[in-house]
């Protein structure tokens, strides 16, 4: 091949130069140029080398279809890998890669696998690899046969999302697409109308009919002058999902985002998006230099490139356009029809096709143009459910029956004359009386086209993109690989970047010659999404780095900031401690929680779940949620309480407070008050959608703020003058809604730390405020989830999730008596009468006393071997500040009734050994907590 | 990706919902024995066609409704109240 430029024609910008690199070398193009254009004009031969043989390979086609030309566009943070060269607009500057290659595609070393391509056969690393290990070869042998490389550093660009609907979407704008949109805009329908190239015009870009170019040149300027149409460049539809959902991304060549991901539903689909010529079957196809003819005349037409000097057209149909390669100025040496019996065909070259070889002897040549017929692109229809129907007359796949409101026009329907697709098109569209059509020259074919594969010996290339030979697929068929579906898998035949673009059918032929079955007997794969590979970065859009979940701050954050807090992501961002100059978070959470034991301690409770059901119902309502009974729960009073799911398990637990007769408010764990709220309201929406009940998620309205230790009451009595918090008369599991000044105020005395508290509720805004005035007292200790954790620890309350797991009943945690005496149904009661649920040797929440800290995880074992089964394991664990020795919750098998045993735990390696103990190592009486 | 009709909001995507699976199931009471609180647990239809399913659309008006829908075809016969009974019972 010998590739230049044309003295004149093309549609690129030649008053505007770009300067390009390819592999470390430097070329000129144009503006309008596509890297592969450019590439050509260059009379760079080659610009990749197969996936495993390491061939140099050279441009086969123009579009989409293209997977010889694979390149690593840019470099650093920038660079993408994969991206086929036709499909990347130049622009100055551009600098590019071939991938996989060392030093480069012209140079590669490992070109000597060729050598060794009879012992690499279609699965051959299943068979060889095996002895000792596979994994000893795997490295090795992907990085040989591999692609691009992933960028390793975060991609700066920006990636945009849209939803849109529309009433008719036509992708493409070839003839029929225009046709389609043409016909449909005066009804005023909503048009969405995508063309995958940089610029509208599909086929009429670069053929030699100028009637049919001016006749889309008119269309393109009548749809672009209307309101409700809206044509979107460079932008290819890759999906097509249930209720006519169309997935596009679009590659703008400048502007604000890099791509933009394209979520259209359509009410009607009408597919435009034209036909993919087909290689043929020969040996030496893949040399550089063979090229589909109809590529060969478009980058002659739409770019001015003249691939070569002096041609060879190997063809099987009528359908060649030869007339537009030798407009394009070609030397046409010979024109190889093989409907006539050509025998043996080769293509001749080592690192370029320099012959075409047949029985009647050598034709010199630096260009193959190869018309094997058209595969019409039905990706799209058949994603959205559509089935196939191959034309044994015209030897393509072309679309039968559709499932959703989608249809097919012109070229991707099988219609290959200009003149019938825009008239296909047209009656799509809805059009009548039938379009203003111009003088269209009409395919002539006179002659089928035919099967033909070359029997000359050699690597002949079914899918250039994954190496696979004609020898292959005659190697899956002898193996018994006779299904399409498991000749795609053992050979890799249309998968990868070729997606069966131009594999597909040859493929499928040949295995059909194997297995003496006709094409249509062996079928076609289904085509999937994506139609071309999709880049990661518009799939996941915006939402990357602080936008992939958003943080939730307290209302108070900067107050805590303010003082010095270590923040830790639990849902909310919240302070595990406040560590002072020195000491570490587990350190400060000691100190801490020793100061709420002696004195007083300030915690920022606000995630604390707030969930209001209120209505006539709300009491029996809650009666079924929870295990206990909360009819009975007295106005102002507080009774603690555990949800289960329906197979008994505990899910949740939390006091619910009675703030009237038919108000109550519920406090589930902080990190499950969005699903509790949720789960509540589906049981009433779903179970008793008659009962008179409200449930609202206060949650984020109130900012809580507890006071927890002995000194808590007298704290609160000299700041809260005009409140009566008195202990006697406002004991513990009490409530009062009150005001604080002007500021509305609930107050509960409840407490996760064992010691008697305050909880106090204002509306968020307020929270710091009331935060800064309590703290004012310098006896008064910040204190931090950390310390909390050591707190509730200590007293043996557990935290379910972390105490519990997902067969934990409440007998298992010590709440099981009382239970039979409740007289209504709650959610999950009836598992609890199971056998399973009652035996003995469950695991049960107990208390863990050691010399050393014990893991969280380490399983008790009954015997020296950590194979053995399970008795139970660790759950929490911490340095207890107030008994000055490690403590630790563990759920124990038979537990309970194993109170002063000791046990042994097993844990990475380690034995450990602890004695079991009640759960509630700090005031069992309760007498703090008053 | 669906288009899932709303009872209360109309038609809106898929993303907007969450499934909430096999509806009408009729919770068995305390007195059950466990041949059917079982199935009631755990046992699912996993029809070839029409398929009944509760949805709430969680990003809209927060409601639970009944929807019918084939599972082989994805067509959507019919969005109705979460207390109605299925409009024509085809399974």
């Amino acid at each position: 091949m010998s590739g230049s430029r044309l003295p004149s024609g093309g549609r690129i910008d030649r008053t505007r130069p770009l300067r390009f690199s390819f592999d470390g070398r430097n070329y000129d193009g144009y503006a309008g140029d596509t890297l592969a254009s450019a590439l050509l004009a260059n009379g760079v031969e080659i610009v990749g080398r197969s996936f495993k043989y390491h061939r140099p390979r050279g441009l086969y086609a123009a579009g989409a279809e293209e997977m010889n030309a694979l390149v690593q566009l840019e470099s650093g943070a920038l660079t993408e890998p994969n991206r086929s060269a036709t499909g990347i607009l130049l622009y100055d500057g551009l600098s590019a890669r071939s991938v996989n290659t060392a030093p480069d595609a012209a140079r590669d070393w490992r070109a000597l696998f060729d050598r060794f391509g009879r012992f690499l056969p279609a699965g051959f690393y299943y068979k060889t690899f095996m002895w000792p290990h596979w994994r000893l070869f795997e490295g090795p042998i992907r990085r040989a046969a591999g692609l691009g490389t992933a960028p390793e550093v975060p991609d700066p660009d920006l990636y945009a999302q849209v939803n849109t609907q529309c009433e008719l979407l036509v992708v493409g704008t070839g003839p029929a697409g225009l046709a389609a949109a043409l016909a449909a805009a005066p009804s005023g329908a909503q048009i969405l109308v995508l063309e995958a190239e940089h610029e509208p015009g599909g086929s009429s870009l670069w053929t030699a009919d100028e009637a049919l170019a001016s006749w889309c040149r008119d269309a393109l300027t009548a749809l672009r002058a209307r309101a409700n149409v809206r044509i979107l460049a460079a932008t290819t539809a890759f999906g097509y999902y249930d209720h006519n959902l169309v997935a596009a991304v679009e590659r703008p060549a400048s502007g604000r985002f890099r791509e933009r991901l394209w979520k259209i539903r359509a009410d009607r689909v009408i597919l435009a998006s034209g036909a993919i010529e087909r290689p043929l079957v020969f040996p030496g196809n893949d040399l550089p230099g063979v090229m589909l003819a109809s590529a060969v005349a478009r980058y002659a037409r739409q770019f001015g490139v003249k691939a070569g000097e002096r041609a060879v057209i190997v063809t099987n149909n009528d359908e060649a356009g030869i007339d537009d390669l030798r407009a394009a100025g070609i030397d046409i040496a010979a024109v190889i029809d093989v409907r006539d019996e050509v025998g043996p065909l080769r293509a001749g070259g080592r690192r370029r096709v320099t012959a075409v070889e047949t029985r009647h002897g050598r034709i010199a040549c630096d260009l193959v143009c190869v018309a094997g017929g058209w595969s019409p692109t039905v990706h799209l229809f058949s994603q959205s459910g559509g089935s196939l129907r191959f034309c044994n007359v015209r030897l393509m796949f072309v679309p039968d029956r559709a499932v959703q409101a989608i249809a097919c026009a012109g070229a991707a329907n099988g219609t290959l004359a200009a003149a019938a697709a825009i008239a296909e098109g047209w009656t799509l569209g809805g059009g009548t009386p039938a379009p203003d059509l111009p003088d269209l020259k009409c395919g002539t074919a006179s002659r089928p086209p035919a099967i033909w594969s070359s029997p000359s010996s050699g690597k002949a290339f079914v899918d250039y993109a994954n190496d696979v030979t004609k020898a292959d697929i005659a190697l899956a068929a002898r193996e018994n690989y006779v299904s399409v579906e498991h000749l795609k898998r053992y050979t890799t035949l249309g998968m990868g970047p070729d997606q069966g673009k131009t594999s597909n059918v040859n493929g499928l032929v040949l295995l059909g010659e194997a297995t003496a079955r006709a094409p249509g007997a062996v079928g076609t794969t289904r085509f999937r999404p994506p139609y071309t590979p999709v880049s990661f970065g518009a799939l996941v859009g915006a939402r990357t780095g602080e936008r992939f979940r958003p943080r939730k701050q307290l209302p108070a954050h900067c107050w805590h900031a303010g003082r010095g807090a270590a923040f830790e992501d639990y849902g909310w961002q919240r302070p595990d401690a406040y560590p002072r100059f020195g000491e570490s978070i587990m350190e400060a959470a000691r100190r801490e929680a020793a100061a709420v034991r002696q004195g007083a301690g300030l915690f920022d409770a606000s995630p604390i779940g707030k969930i209001e059901v209120r209505g006539t119902d709300a009491a029996r309502f809650l009666d079924f949620i929870y295990v206990q009974t909360m009819s009975t729960l007295k106005v102002g009073r507080i009774r603690y309480g555990l949800m289960l799911d329906e197979n008994g398990v505990v899910i949740d637990d939390g006091v619910a407070i009675r703030l009237a007769d038919d108000h109550f408010l519920l406090h589930p764990t902080s990190a499950a008050a969005d699903r509790i709220a949720t789960w509540l309201d589906e049981w009433l929406q779903c179970e008793f959608p008659a009962w008179q009940v409200t449930i609202v998620n206060v949650t984020a309205q109130w900012g809580t703020v507890t006071l927890s230790g002995p000194e808590a009451w007298s704290h609160l009595d000299h700041l809260l003058v005009d409140i009566d918090l008195d202990p006697v008369r406002f004991p513990h599991l009490s409530f009062m809604a009150t005001a604080i000044g002007e500021v509305p105020a609930r107050i509960a005395r409840v407490s996760f730390t064992g010691e008697a508290s305050y909880e106090i509720s204002v509306p968020a805004s307020y929270t710091a405020s009331l935060l800064e005035a309590l703290a004012e007292n310098p006896a008064v200790t910040p204190y931090g989830i950390e310390a909390l954790t050591i707190l509730r620890m200590e007293k043996g309350y557990l935290h379910v999730g972390t105490d519990t797991d997902g067969t934990t009943v409440p007998a298992d945690i010590g709440f099981g008596t009382g239970i039979a005496k409740k007289k209504s149904d709650f959610v999950g009661r009836r598992s609890l009468l199971r056998h399973e649920a009652s035996r003995e040797d469950r695991l049960q929440l107990v208390g863990l006393s050691s010399d050393r800290l014990l893991p969280v995880g380490a399983h008790a074992t009954a015997d020296m071997r950590p194979t053995c089964p399970s008795d139970g394991y660790v759950t929490s664990a911490c340095e207890s500040p107030t008994l000055g020795r490690p403590i630790a919750l563990a759920l124990i098998r038979r537990g309970r009734s194993r109170i002063g045993e000791r046990v042994r735990l097993y844990d990475l390696g380690r034995f450990h050994e602890a004695q079991i103990v009640n759960p509630v190592f700090v005031d069992p009486e309760g007498v703090r907590l008053r | 990706m669906l288009t899932i009709p709303c009872p209360h909001c109309g038609p809106r995507d898929e993303a907007e919902f969450v499934c909430g699976g096999q509806s009408h199931l009729a919770r068995p009471d305390l007195a059950s024995a466990d041949q059917d609180w079982a199935p009631y647990l755990f046992i699912r239809d996993n029809p070839k066609g029409m398929h009944h399913e509760r949805w709430r659309h969680a990003a809209g008006c927060g409601l639970w409704f009944n929807l019918a829908r084939d599972t082989a075809t994805h067509e959507i016969v019919g969005a109705y109240d979460i207390a109605a009974h299925p409009p024509e019972c085809r399974r």
